[in-house]
């Protein structure tokens, strides 16, 4: 667990700015992960707790909204990165 | 058995996220590390769909769940797709939001299932995940609201304190429901939540919306350590690695933006961007004097006999949809043999990375965006700047005014330049409502008008010359 807080900050320390926007969509995605607990809830309340089955079910649905949006989002972002190869290079010689 | 699987399904799941986030702090591997964990992701979910075990009754209510899910992936890839690449951040703030509305939704129902027999960890954990859920769902929607436009800033005296108090408040409660003797703690749950909502609106409310990346960076975090809080309820390995990586990447993202903006999050989060600065401002235009205007064909002259003309996008370029139009002006001028480059600021636009984005979505050349320090060094070579939409970015106020609420922003230095150009639809002062002395410096001009219908103008005169 402590690891994994160290592994965040180590990873993200040296970015440069312009991956500022999509890196936050990217870890918005991943924070998505929250999902899996709504299935969990989901998949052990009993059929006829209709209050927990309705809150469980919205929060499958904006859980999902928030990975798969995420992750488009992102995609569609880095998408039109589309020379950023060469530069990626020569930007951490700047650097 | 299945619990194995699905434990080597949980750790390839965190891994894929370690080295997806990895991925995508590099600009060349950054597509890629998006899928990577997106990949994972995938795992992880089925993984749960599958072969989760609970202890006791077996997992069911596969209809609903399978059925929510399609939903939300209907919903998620379409609002994704159609979203405008100048309302990203929105977007982002809104998924966000999302989130934050899961993991305390989450903690209702889970509230509601073990109230009874727990012990006070998990108790703290579910109601950490509510509050901070809470808070991070309505900031977001504040943020949302912000950012498009909707919700303008409120500020009223002793703001602090009532947001003290109600974080006050919603600790009080949860020391009482984790000490067990509440009368009805089902009701003071729905108390904290509530608090929590209005404290996500409180806190967001105020800060002015040049700040608002921060914000959202920060409420990021923040669901990050909300899923944690979760994950931690379940005990669940995926989670909390996910969690705190979001967590702990979350609160290093929001720390880079505010050293980009030159302001510590403590600067941000009071929020002094407020009422008490945009007096000063408009004291000071009082005696600026008169500002300059440019025709058309006057700045198209210019620019086309020009050495070097640099382009500074911002806001205004985004909102006008202009970035194709700019980039054809780029190819007008270059063919006159005029040398153009960008100069980006690194919060140009509402995001750090924003307009780095929209140029490249019409295909400017990475090589031509200078950031902040290069193009600080080229402007003195410069003949004739054109702002399209800029404001604070290159506020000269940030250098020469410890009174302005920007002072010590780094700034484009525009004024250094021969000439400078600049497109604004009106003379109205920028996001962090504060005046612009560049305006009436003496090689200084405006040109207003929305920046498409300017460029393209620009454009036909530039070839007519």
């Amino acid at each position: 667990m402590i690891l994994s807080v160290f592994l965040g900050i180590e990873v993200i320390s040296r970015v440069p700015s312009v991956l500022h926007t999509p890196l936050m969509s990217g870890a918005n995605a991943i924070h998505g992960v929250i999902i899996i607990g709504s299935i969990i809830v989901m998949g052990e309340a009993s059929p006829d707790n209709y209050l927990a089955l309705a809150l469980g079910f919205v929060a499958v649905i904006v859980g999902t909204i928030n990975v798969v949006g995420g992750f488009v989002v992102t995609d569609r972002m880095l998408g039109m990165f589309k020379s950023v190869k060469q530069t990626a290079s020569k930007q951490n010689k700047d650097k | 058995m299945y619990t194995n699987i699905l434990s080597v399904c949980y750790l390839i799941g965190s891994v894929s996220f370690i080295i997806g986030l990895k991925m995508l702090s590099n600009p060349a591997t950054a597509r890629k590390g998006n899928l990577v964990s997106a990949a994972g992701m995938a795992i992880a979910i089925l993984g749960t769909l599958f072969l989760y075990q609970p202890v006791g009754a077996p997992f069911h209510n596969y209809g609903w769940i399978i059925g929510a899910m399609v939903i939300g992936t209907v919903i998620g890839s379409l609002s994704a797709l159609k979203v405008k690449m100048t309302a990203m951040p929105e977007m982002v703030s809104l998924f966000n939001g999302m989130g934050g509305l899961c993991a305390a939704l989450i903690s209702m129902v889970e509230f509601g299932r073990i109230a009874q027999d727990n012990t006070a960890m998990h108790v703290l954990s579910i109601l950490a995940g509510m509050v901070i859920g809470g808070v991070s769902f309505s900031g977001s929607m504040i943020a949302y609201g912000k950012l498009s436009g909707k919700i303008k800033d409120h500020t009223f005296s002793g703001q602090h304190i009532v947001n003290l108090v109600i974080l006050f408040v919603i600790l009080v409660l949860g020391a009482f429901i984790i000490h067990g003797d509440a009368g009805s703690p089902v009701l003071i749950v729905c108390g904290i939540l509530a608090l929590s909502l209005c404290y996500g609106i409180l806190f967001v409310l105020p800060i002015g919306g040049a700040d608002m990346p921060v914000v959202i960076s920060l409420l990021n975090s923040f669901t990050g350590v909300a899923t944690a809080c979760a994950g931690f309820l379940y005990n669940n390995q995926v989670m909390l690695t996910g969690g705190i990586l979001v967590g702990s990447a979350g609160a290093i993202l929001t720390m880079l933006m505010c050293k980009a903006m030159n302001r510590s999050i403590k600067n941000v989060l009071i929020g002094s961007f407020g009422g008490a600065k945009v007096a000063g401002g408009s004291a000071a235009a009082g005696d600026q004097g008169t500002f300059r205007e440019i025709s058309l064909s006057d700045s198209a002259m210019v620019m086309k006999y020009a050495h070097k003309v640099m382009i500074v996008p911002g806001y205004g370029l985004a909102v006008a949809q202009a970035q194709h139009a700019c980039h054809e002006l780029e190819k007008t001028l270059r063919n006159s043999g005029v040398e153009v480059k960008y100069a980006i600021h690194p919060v140009a636009g509402r995001m750090p990375g924003h307009m780095n984005v929209l140029l490249a979505e019409s295909d400017v050349s990475y090589d031509d965006l200078l950031e902040l320090e290069a193009a600080n060094d080229e402007f003195s070579s410069t003949d004739v700047v054109l702002i399209l939409g800029a404001n604070d970015v290159v506020n000269p106020a940030a250098e020469n005014d410890p009174l302005s609420p920007i002072y010590g922003m780094p700034v484009l230095q525009v004024w250094k330049a021969k000439s400078v150009i600049i497109n604004k639809r009106s003379m109205r002062p920028g996001y962090a409502g504060i005046e612009n002395q560049l305006f009436f410096l003496p090689n200084s001009s405006m040109l207003f008008g929305d920046a498409k219908d300017v460029l393209q103008q620009l454009i036909s005169q530039v070839k007519e010359l």
